[in-house]
């Protein structure tokens, strides 16, 4: 039997382990720093302080600290304050680093990140918040920082409905892209009726260049878990399942992790904290496709059926996994929960803009100095996050275009930069907010190439259920392949322009109705680059 | 006698009729002798909604419906025809027929085709769109039916049948996008298919000259859906009479 | 008043689309006493004439011939129509299409099929090259109308003819349209 953890005591523990040490060092071990090679620093480092230095410099990993670009970051905390952060740090550098605090308590100026640059100072982390923070492998780093407060405070002192009623003031809408209140999704699951219903995390992040979920899930296990947990417990649901993607194996693997930890502390399970609510929570992997991104996609992939999207209604919440009620949650909104619940809806929707409550995560990612994972308030101005969150385009080049919401989204151009970026700001200007992927273009890059990039992707990802999803997109890209090269004409552009009209009013899903939009907001704003790679077969056309 | 159904008043193009209450648009305005063109809807089996064709305007929403798939309600205002539905309609089936191999000409099924049918009923006049000659092989390979995946269009009619009807299971769809085919079994050739009743449902559901008898040619394969939703409906009402409207 | 300039070309097809406008029967002697026929399978006129003003063509472009003479088909003649399925959707001619590269084909069907001492034939000026792909006409030359079928019956292609001279477009709606 799994032994309650408690809370409290593990706080206390943790709090004084870190002042056991006078130097406690973190090597950011996420996704794109261990790509850089944060592994081989976290050795170096380890090696350093478990041989020389004995037990005056405690050593761990962490998640992601935001600045991918600036990878392998490393953060040295020095006993009684005095933070430092550094960039590009190497084994020979770290250790070099590490001597000189351990030795004369003096930063390394060579590789020292100035944290007061607005690429740090403008962001808001509620999601992010423990990031450079904790060690995603150990639940008690989380408890130190807060974990599990929210979830012992909803089942101890707040009702199922007085849960729901704080993700309600908090106004919060799906993160998925699609910007749903969430709280109407939790309502709904939490008045089907039945004792059987399901929550589902939707961790298949698979837009190009998107990675919010999949830091949320490798460096933040538990906070996830606890979102998980919250909303299960404020619709009645005692089941979840995780879906990830099976190109997230870090994430599947800490997740497993946190899980098993979870149940071992009680966290998950039967009687939870010692309360009457049982919830348990398992990993569905998914295959590889972006469809199952797609709700009723996902759904059937969870059943180990074949991915493809279902006619609603009706809609999961009536009926859904293995027939039951069934909520689906992206992994980004469900990751906000702990912090509502902890801190008050009040606290949440004070935070962004009237319609669009809350932060966002944003991948930060092209033609631009900075690029890395960011959480900035919703309203923050797209100019604030291209120029100075971003630092501005990068080779002296100048902004032409920012992508939102991936494949499904559009292309804004530069006189909207002072476009406050929320749900629905970005859907007037043809684009969406998407999952959070937001490539910066500089003046080099041609619309049409983006458009067809973004086609030949929707037309892969296309699963062939519904006939203008599979075959229109082939067509569009043919189309665009054709124009780009320079050997369409104006009936091509013509047939193109239709076709997107065709795929997005009839296709089944959401990912064939959104597929044209790169097209579209890219004719929107830069139809003359369509018209200049037409002219020259203007004849052909009669 | 069975129940008198539950009914609705619904305007199909303007056109005040009665509804059964739970009934789909599709089948309401088949029984009024409105008729949305479909390929992928067949009546006895389960709702794919994947050939878009049946889709129609609802007064007050903004979205297309699938016929097949959107219950009635009461007060709805159906629109079946317009400008915009004609030309959407038309590009679907020029989408198909840029997609497979459609050689009418040689086909088995030319002259009694849904999707032939389909074609003329949109004004298909000619393709707009870039033929893909997609090379795919035909399965010859059952003694009594032939498989001929240049003429498939996908609408699973075929895997509907055999799963919900005939309870084979032996066709399936594999791979996905503009690479999706159908398979029997685990991509097994047909004949060797052991799971296969020789049944004939699936070929007798096929709107095209996708699946057909051995030794047809051009112009002889008659296929027989009607069949298939007097069968199913047989096996509720347990009454066994001579379908009405074999074809 | 001059009569319509009428000319037939016959590009990758069997020549059916041609039997089917002769079984046009005795409406013929109508038809040549209402146009000119300037070009024609059936006429002896070795160059497409200037100043055309109906043009049917048969058949998909298929080799260089076809791709040559469709321009010169489009430059010359007002009306520009697709005649049969072969013109229309490729049909029948770009059977071949699937199988990929023509040389191949040709080896198949010249080298490999027929006996030991086939060869494929070849001979510049004379026999054409094939195209990598047989494209419907209207994917080569901008085309006015289409008349599909394979072939189209003689009373639907005597509509069309009726329909142009009388200056309106063939009907492109019902039965007119049947491909196959």
């Amino acid at each position: 039997m799994a032994t309650p953890i408690d809370l409290h005591e593990v706080t206390e523990r943790e709090r004084e382990a870190q002042f056991r040490t006078p130097l406690r060092v973190k090597v950011c071990n996420s996704t794109s720093c261990a790509s850089a090679g944060s592994g081989a620093v976290l050795q170096a480092v380890r090696e350093l302080a478990e041989g020389e230095f004995g037990n005056t410099v405690a050593v761990s990993q962490t998640g992601c600290m935001g600045l991918c670009s600036g990878g392998p970051l490393m953060r040295v905390e020095q006993r009684g304050g005095g933070q430092h952060d550094y960039h590009i740090v190497t084994p020979i550098s770290a250790e070099r680093i590490v001597r000189n605090h351990a030795d004369h308590g003096t930063p390394t100026a060579e590789h020292l990140l100035d944290t007061s640059m607005p690429f740090f100072a403008r962001q808001q982390r509620i999601v992010l918040a423990n990031g450079g923070v904790i060690d995603p492998d150990r639940v008690e780093s989380y408890v130190a920082h807060g974990g599990y407060a929210a979830l012992a405070k909803a089942l101890t002192s707040m009702t199922p409905d007085e849960v729901l009623d704080q993700v309600r003031l908090s106004r919060i809408r799906g993160r998925g892209g699609a910007g749903y209140p969430t709280a109407n999704k939790w309502a709904l699951l939490a008045a089907a009726p039945g004792p059987v219903k399901y929550v589902v995390a939707n961790g298949d992040e698979g837009d190009p260049g998107a990675f919010m979920d999949r830091t949320i899930m490798e460096d933040d296990p538990h906070r996830l878990l606890e979102g998980i947990a919250l909303a299960a417990y404020a619709t009645g649901a005692h089941r979840a399942y995780i879906y990830v993607r099976a190109e997230y194996p870090r994430a599947v693997e800490r997740l497993d992790r946190a899980i098993k930890v979870a149940r071992r502390n009680r966290l998950l399970g039967r009687r939870i904290l010692e309360t009457d609510f049982d919830l348990d929570i398992e990993i569905r992997i998914g295959a590889g496709a972006f469809v199952c991104g797609e709700e009723t996609a996902l759904l059937a992939s969870i059943e180990g059926r074949r991915g493809t999207p279902k006619l609603r209604p009706p809609y999961p919440t009536e009926r859904g996994l293995f027939g039951a009620p069934t909520m689906i949650n992206n992994v980004e909104t469900l990751a906000n929960i702990a912090s509502i619940v902890a801190n008050g809806g009040d606290w949440f929707a004070s935070i962004g803009t009237e319609g669009s409550t809350g932060t966002k995560v944003f991948a930060l990612a092209g033609d631009i100095v900075n690029t890395g994972l960011i959480e900035v308030p919703m309203g923050t101005t797209l100019r604030d996050i291209v120029e100075e969150i971003g630092g501005g385009i990068a080779d002296g080049h100048t902004f032409k275009a920012a992508q939102t919401g991936g494949p499904s989204g559009g292309c804004i151009p530069a006189r909207y930069l002072d476009t406050a970026v929320d749900y629905d700001s970005l859907r007037a200007l043809g684009s969406i907010m998407g999952s959070g992927g937001l490539i910066v273009m500089d003046d080099r890059k041609r619309m049409p190439d983006v458009a067809k990039y973004f086609m030949e992707f929707s037309r892969d990802e296309s699963c062939g259920k519904c006939v203008p999803c599979r075959t229109g997109t082939v067509q569009m890209h043919h189309l665009l392949d054709k124009i780009a090269s320079g050997n369409g004409g104006r009936r091509d552009l013509r047939d193109l322009e239709h076709l997107c009209a065709v795929v997005r009013d009839t296709s089944l899903c959401g990912l064939g109705q959104t597929a044209p939009n790169p097209v579209l907001s890219t004719l929107q704003y830069f139809r003359a680059e369509y018209d200049a790679l037409i002219g020259a077969t203007e004849v052909s056309d009669a | 006698m069975p129940e008198r159904p539950t009914t609705v008043a619904i305007a199909i193009d303007g056109v005040d009729v009665e509804a059964y209450q739970g009934e789909t648009v599709l089948q309401c305005a088949r029984r009024h002798q409105v008729d949305i063109p479909s390929l992928c809807f067949l009546e006895g089996v389960s709702t794919m909604g994947g050939c878009r064709l049946c889709v129609v305007e609802v007064a007050e929403d903004p979205r297309l419906r699938p016929a097949c798939a959107t219950t009635v309600a009461a007060d709805m205002e159906v629109t079946t025809e317009s400008p915009r539905l004609r030309s959407y309609r038309r590009s679907i089936i020029e989408l198909l027929f840029a997609e497979g191999n459609h050689v009418c000409a040689v086909c088995v099924s030319n002259g009694s085709c849904e999707l032939q049918d389909i074609a003329v009923r949109c004004g298909m006049d000619h393709v707009r769109y870039e033929l893909r000659s997609p090379r795919r092989h035909v399965d010859a390979s059952h003694p009594k039916y032939v498989f001929d995946p240049n003429r498939c269009i996908l609408c699973t009619r075929c895997v509907r049948v055999c799963a919900e009807v005939e309870g084979a299971h032996v066709w399936d769809v594999a791979h996905r996008g503009h690479g999706a085919e159908l398979v029997t079994e685990l991509h097994q050739p047909w004949g060797e298919a052991t799971s296969c009743t020789w049944c004939g449902k699936c070929v007798a559901a096929c709107p095209t000259g996708a699946l057909s008898h051995q030794g047809s040619a051009v112009g002889e394969m008659r296929h027989a859906p009607n069949m298939i939703t007097w069968l199913v409906a047989a096996r509720q009402r347990g009454e066994w009479t001579e379908p009405e409207a074999r074809r | 008043m001059t009569r319509p300039r009428l000319a037939t070309v016959w590009l990758g097809g069997c020549s059916g689309c041609h039997m089917s406008f002769l079984d046009m029967d005795e409406w013929l002697f109508d038809l040549a006493a209402a146009v000119d026929l300037v070009y024609s399978p059936i006429a002896d006129v070795k160059e497409f004439p200037h100043d055309v003003d109906i043009c049917l063509v048969e058949g998909a472009v298929a080799n260089e011939d076809n791709a040559e003479l469709a321009k010169i088909v489009r430059e010359r003649s007002k009306l520009v129509i697709s005649f049969g399925d072969c013109a229309v959707s490729g049909n029948v001619t770009a059977m071949r299409n699937p199988l990929g590269d023509p040389e191949a084909i040709l080896q198949r069907v010249y080298v490999d099929a027929p006996d030991r001492d086939g060869q494929v034939p070849r001979a510049a000026g004379i026999v054409p090259a094939l195209l990598p792909q047989v494209r419907p006409l209207h994917q080569v030359i901008d085309v006015e109308a289409y008349v599909p079928g394979c072939p189209p019956p003689a009373d639907r292609i005597r509509e069309a003819i009726e329909s142009l001279l009388a200056g309106r477009r063939p009907p492109a709606t019902g039965e007119s349209i049947r491909f196959g």
